[in-house]
């Protein structure tokens, strides 16, 4: 019981970390008409064009 | 039947930024980029329409030839956010600040849009509908 508590917690902890992670990455989400959603994260080549021209207004 | 109300564009934008707080600034645009209504003036205004007609632009480039049209988009940076919504020939540009709802601000982008389109519908001449020529066979 107490390993499976334990490893309970593991998962938890991970999967915490990893939306923190997330959260703290400049993307681009793109809504398309047809009800489709691309998603760029920073580290896509495409993206960088759409991070540099948002940078301007803020 | 729509619950949106008609209103100017200006105040529009006034009852989009008191509903929602994350917006920072905001900008109407109409087909041709040409601003219709603004929260800030000058130079800030000017480059959060220039930079949310080049985001569309960019994203249309990248994927236009996906047969697909682009209708939103949000740039999520850590200093902020900027928005772009488009429909009924009309656009809005929002930056808000980081970390926002993106559900709730694209909502409040629609409504405001929604507004502004429904005054300019309303502003629209009608046209007089033609007259029945009554045949005078006998």
């Amino acid at each position: 019981m107490r390993k499976l508590l334990g490893l309970a917690v593991l998962i938890a902890g991970l999967l915490h970390l990893r939306r923190r992670r997330e959260a703290g990455r400049e993307r681009v989400h793109v809504h398309f008409d047809d009800g489709s959603t691309v998603t760029l994260t920073d580290d896509a080549p495409d993206a960088q064009p759409l991070l540099a021209a948002a940078r301007r207004a803020l | 039947m729509s619950i949106v109300w008609p209103v100017d564009v200006a105040s529009a934008l006034a009852d989009l930024t008191e509903i929602s707080s994350q917006v920072e600034a905001a900008a109407v645009v109409d087909a041709d980029g040409a601003v219709l209504g603004s929260t800030v003036a000058g130079e800030p205004a000017e480059r959060l329409v220039e930079t949310g007609v080049g985001l569309l632009e960019a994203a249309t480039s990248r994927f236009g030839s996906s047969g697909r049209s682009v209708t939103q988009l949000e740039a999520a940076l850590r200093d902020g956010s900027v928005f772009v919504v488009r429909e009924d020939g009309l656009g809005i540009i929002a930056r808000t600040s980081a970390g926002p709802t993106s559900g709730l601000v694209f909502y409040d982008l629609r409504t405001c849009l929604r507004a502004v389109a429904a005054t300019r519908k309303k502003s629209k001449p009608r046209k007089r509908a033609a007259k029945k020529t009554e045949s005078t066979d006998a």
